[in-house]
């Protein structure tokens, strides 16, 4: 048995079930331990690089973009990310429109790109209201949009996914690919978050 | 007019938003992985479809649905499912819960939670 420091807690009930669940189809071979570890290690190793990668991609290479912009799930599977299942639908922020996401039924998050959704993303606040007031609920992330710029709210479904495609950050001309994908964060994919230049970057010894 | 589900909440008041982020336990995951396995996203494990998982979900009494975690309601969802496939029984998982829980206590860690980037 594992050891850890701290106090010793019974087992939730939740957590009974997933031990007794888990047996019980590994018992009747429906799935093993390692099939388990495996989709465990490599949801793990998926994380909003990979939406980053394909932003910093599209910022630079126009044809990628227009590829991105007609089929998100190809795009992602040029640059090896596996969309297994899922239409990606990338949607482009511009000068006069701002796009979110949401999954106002469940949960639905492009997690193949992004890895698991935060746990707002899954709160009744966030699914109820943004759909609702997208203005103020981006104001509480401290992310102000200007009152001429529209924003679009797309809500997910189970088999549709979306993801923001920001602005590139003006400033950014000389930028590498690699930099530039610093810049994008999980929140700006989300599009709850605008992508920021560090205030004070540091120097660039070349 | 038709009533709205419990989880159908797109619109309807509700608080802030609580920048909360959520390191997950390795149960959850565990969950997460089955889940990805049994719906057939990876592997050849297929045994039901996501709708079926968002189904059971939503067929959670609403009090139950607010007081449960995330991954609370996606393990009583995917075993729920497994008996309506036929693929355990409500038998085998009464004897199986009642084994786990003769082994006894065992750690766990605390769901820990940071606040938002």
């Amino acid at each position: 048995m594992r050891k850890e420091t701290g106090s010793y807690q019974p087992y939730s009930y939740f957590q009974l079930m997933e031990i007794s669940l888990r047996e019980l189809l590994v018992e009747k071979g429906v799935v093993t331990e390692d099939a388990i570890a495996g989709a465990m290690a490599a949801m793990r190793e998926r994380g909003p690089e990979r939406g980053a990668a394909m932003v910093a991609r599209a910022w630079l290479d126009p044809a990628y973009k227009a590829r991105m912009l007609a089929d998100g799930s190809r795009a992602a599977e040029e640059l090896g990310f596996e969309v297994p299942g899922l239409r990606l639908i990338v949607v482009e922020n511009t000068s006069d429109t701002h796009n979110v996401i949401v999954c106002t039924l469940c949960s639905c998050y492009p997690r193949m790109l992004l890895g698991l959704p935060p746990e707002w993303y899954k709160s009744r606040p966030y699914r109820s209201r943004v759909v609702r007031e997208p203005r103020k609920v981006l104001a509480e992330f401290g992310t102000k949009i200007p009152p001429k710029v529209q924003i679009r709210v797309h809500d997910s479904n189970a088999d549709m996914r979306y993801m923001v495609l920001p602005l590139r950050p003006a400033g950014t001309e000389r930028w590498s690919e690699e930099r530039l994908a610093g810049l994008v964060t999980r929140d700006c994919l989300i599009g709850v978050a605008l992508p920021q230049i560090p205030k004070k970057p540091k120097s660039r010894k070349s | 007019m038709i009533e709205r589900g419990h989880h159908d909440m797109g619109g309807l008041p509700a608080g802030k938003v609580r920048r909360t982020e959520h390191a997950y336990d390795d149960w959850e995951l565990r969950v997460d992985a089955m889940m990805m396995l049994l719906i057939g996203v990876v592997g050849d494990s297929k045994r039901m479809t996501v709708d079926e998982l968002r189904k059971n979900v939503e067929a959670l009494a609403p009090a139950d649905y607010d007081k449960m975690g995330y991954y609370d309601r996606w393990v009583i969802s995917l075993t729920q499912t497994m008996i309506q496939r036929g693929v355990i029984t409500s038998d085998d998982l009464a004897r199986k819960l009642a084994q786990v829980q003769r082994r006894g206590l065992s750690p766990i860690s605390r769901r820990q939670r940071t606040k938002g980037r």
